[in-house]
């Protein structure tokens, strides 16, 4: 091969990474569905999968997400939780780029199983927003710097939960939607993403509630929708305006979030509920109350809707009828929220043990397992052929050697 | 006053622009800028062109960043943190040596603010880990609690390794600087353990005496927004401890209530009665020997009020979501002589289990967690 020929497929490879390098920008995933969209990932785990582990400084909840070659994560540390960090680091060597640090404006308490870091940060591409039980929510450039800082905890002193906030943020355009709801106050807002200012803040119900916005995308002239879930059920608001497009009043679950499939969303609500949104209304499509979701929220692969339970059970049903299909029983508990890529579906129950489930119309088989031997609470990230996920202590890279 | 300011100094901002901001004489107005961050995210592009000015002016800008943290508010105070560590990133990845003696000499400046002190402390500590060993010890009582911390830890680690009276002497010695239940409950056992008597409740400053009265109707939890007659005398400022009231069981009148818990708790379930849907009001006084800012610390898992002096300091109507010493913090201001501090406590109609606790703690403190007892 000559020096022009070798120069020639190296470009070439640079490019197909290019193509391929996929991002993972929020919480569940760019559209909040949990699904890595043409991501392939290792199958088989084993400690050879093991990419890199970074320490962390502090304790968290908070998934990794991914921008290009940069990874983030939150963590807060410190006796009262009061510091919070927000990490950069290479996605290929898991080197920190960086590092900043704030302390918290609101309040830091949090039931001690969860932690300040609990949100999972979002980006729109170009900037990243953290946010935290305190509510604090702040926006740094990729490269650290602060853009803007809202103290929604000393703004509202009394929208916060002893036991802890974990609504994780979601962007939709230029808005980053936030929903901070207790029993004392409650409310969801959009926040500028460029600005930090506030374009709308409506009243929501005033009940405790850990759930996170999820996104109805854009289909022909109808404009996404940020979909706000309570013990009410669900609100589907215009996340540029703030305006109530219709609601879902048979009641939702207060911890696992709603999932959007194919135009129609699962909804944690009486087992689980599916509607099929259209324009100012909706249509319930079915509902199946032995569907139920503990704390991972629902995720849908090859028309199958999938739920874990309190038991550590996966169970399957089709996702166009809610019939049910079939029970893999895992080792419990868990409390994030799977990932699906390729067919398969990536899960972290709360001992740090990955189960890389394949699952069928006919049975769900477990393929492999690998046990990282720390706690894990939260939902991975999953990026340029590889899975993202911390624990406490760590971050770590699982990919193909 | 302050707005006008703060639009004065964003306004000379705006006019100056970023360039004029770019040399170290300029490092003072930008400081200010940050200084003068709003909240709601209003204005935020002035405090970025001067975090980006002081960037530019490199290390010269260290140490008045630090100094700017005084008096700033927390929110001014992240803007400020995040110049110095843009700062520090730049001169560090540039292998440009950071003014480590100036830093040094602003951790041991008391006077200056807490958080920019250990700011400064912990920048130093990634590169030169002896400095612990060096100056933690001489913080057992300083102004930050994160200091206090560091060196109740070493005090406790030095007591463990101790016998007998050497280690009552370091226990004591570490209680005096304690400011964190985990650290006072380890002190304590140890203590107790020797013989020695603690007491946890006067050391954080914990009310341990009261007087109630009730119950008063909360059914359906509506009676927290009802001011019944305690509520519209606390809000005169001088509750009638003769009084007697049409309680939600008859007649009620205030009676005294005293605590012996470590952590100040007093159990309404436990001592009085776990009335479910009711209301207690409970009051008491606390001497202060001069006017001072001071904290009060609640915990509880009931809805409450709180009033200082007449003065409704704040309310929040959340039932059984835990309880925790320390769980909610209210910045009081006392006066000199006798204040009167009064609380509405609420029990809802929950049947769980983990839904009958009826109780609350008060302390007073200063901002470090450390108690304030009142004037004998």
């Amino acid at each position: 091969m000559s020096a022009k020929m070798v120069c020639s497929f190296l470009v070439a490879c640079a490019i197909s990474n290019q193509l391929v390098a996929s991002d993972w920008k929020q919480f569940r995933g760019n559209d909040a569905n949990s699904v890595a969209a043409g991501e392939s990932l290792p199958t088989e785990l084993s400690g050879s999968t093991i990419a890199w582990k970074s320490p962390l400084p502090g304790r968290g909840l908070s998934g990794p997400i991914i921008v290009g070659d940069k990874v983030f994560v939150s963590c807060s540390s410190g006796y009262t939780q009061d510091r919070l960090h927000v990490l950069c680091l290479d996605a290929a060597k898991g080197t920190k780029l960086w590092e900043r640090q704030f302390n918290a404006l609101g309040r830091t308490q949090t039931h001690e199983k969860m932690s300040n870091a609990t949100p999972t940060m979002a980006s729109d591409g170009e900037r990243v927003f953290a946010f935290f039980s305190s509510n604090d929510l702040l926006c740094l450039s990729l490269d650290g710097k602060l853009l803007w800082f809202r103290g929604l905890g000393s703004e509202f002193p009394n929208a916060s939960n002893s036991l802890g906030m974990s609504s994780s943020p979601i962007v939709i355009g230029t808005t980053v939607v936030v929903q901070v709801e207790s029993d004392a106050e409650s409310f969801a807002c959009g926040v500028d993403t460029v600005s930090g200012e506030t374009k709308w803040q409506i009243e929501r119900p005033r009940a405790a509630n850990w759930t996170s916005p999820t996104m109805l995308p854009a289909v022909g002239d109808q404009p996404a929708l940020a979909l706000l879930q309570s013990s009410k059920g669900i609100t589907a608001v215009e996340p540029e305006s703030g305006k109530v497009m219709w609601n879902f009043e048979k009641g939702a679950s207060t911890i696992p979030s709603a999932t959007v499939d194919q135009g129609t969303v699962l909804i944690p609500s009486n087992g689980l509920t599916v509607i099929k949104p259209n324009g100012m209304a909706f249509e319930e499509v079915w509902n199946a109350g032995n569907l139920g979701p503990s704390t991972p929220s629902p995720v849908v692969v090859n028309g199958m809707a999938l739920v874990v339970n309190n038991s550590g059970v996966l169970n399957a049903g089709k996702a166009g009828s809610g019939e049910r299909l079939w029970q893999l029983r895992l080792r419990g508990p868990f409390s994030s929220t799977p990932i699906v890529a390729n067919g398969y579906v990536y899960l972290f129950n709360e001992a740090g043990v990955a189960f890389v489930v394949k699952p069928t119309e006919e049975k769900g088989e477990i393929v492999s397992e690998l046990d990282l031997g720390e706690t894990i609470l939260c939902s991975p990230g999953a990026a340029n052929g590889a899975l993202f996920v911390r624990s406490d202590k760590h971050l770590f890279k699982l990919a193909n050697p | 006053m302050k707005r006008i300011v703060s639009s004065a100094v964003l306004l000379f901002a705006a006019a100056t622009g970023v360039s004029s901001m770019c040399d170290a004489a300029d490092v003072p107005a930008a400081i200010q800028v940050l200084r003068s961050v709003e909240p709601g995210g209003v204005r935020t592009e002035p405090a970025r062109k001067a975090v980006s000015s002081l960037v530019e002016s490199g290390s010269d800008a260290l140490i008045p960043i630090l100094k700017g943290f005084t008096g700033a508010s927390p929110l001014a105070a992240n803007w400020l943190r995040n110049a110095f560590e843009e700062i520090v990133a730049a001169q560090t990845a540039a292998g440009k040596a950071l003014p480590a003696k100036e830093l040094e000499a602003f951790v041991l400046d008391t006077k200056q603010a807490p958080v920019a002190r250990r700011l400064a402390y912990e920048t130093l500590r990634s590169a030169d880990a002896a400095i612990e060993a060096r100056i933690i010890p001489g913080l057992l009582l300083d102004p930050g609690s994160e200091f206090r911390r560091d060196a109740v830890a070493l005090l406790i680690a030095e007591a463990e390794k101790a016998e007998g009276p050497a280690a009552v002497a370091l226990y004591r010695k570490a209680m005096s600087g304690a400011v964190h239940e985990d650290q006072v409950q380890k002190i304590a056992e140890a203590l107790r353990k020797a013989g020695e008597t603690v007491d946890i409740s006067r050391h954080f400053g914990f009310i341990p005496k009261w007087m109630m009265t009730g119950p008063f109707d909360n059914k359906e939890e509506k009676g927290f927004a009802v001011a019944y007659a305690p509520e519209k005398e606390f809000e005169s400022g001088n509750p009638n401890l003769a009084a007697e009231y049409d309680g939600q069981l008859g007649k009620v009148q205030w009676k005294p209530i005293e605590t012996t818990d470590d952590y100040g708790v007093v159990d309404i379930a436990k001592q009085i009665e776990n009335y479910k849907g009711s209301a207690m009001y409970a009051t008491t006084t606390w001497k202060s020997d001069k006017d001072q800012t001071l904290e009060l610390r609640l915990g509880t898992p009931n809805a409450w009020k709180i009033w200082v002096n007449g003065k409704l300091v704040f309310e929040r109507e959340e039932y059984h979501r835990s309880s925790q010493m320390d769980q909610y913090t209210v910045p009081v201001t006392l006066k000199a002589g006798e204040n009167v501090i009064s609380m509405k406590i609420c029990q809802n109609e929950m049947t769980q289990e983990w839904a009958q606790r009826y109780q609350f703690q008060v302390r007073v403190c200063d901002q470090t967690g450390s108690g304030v007892l009142p004037k004998e």
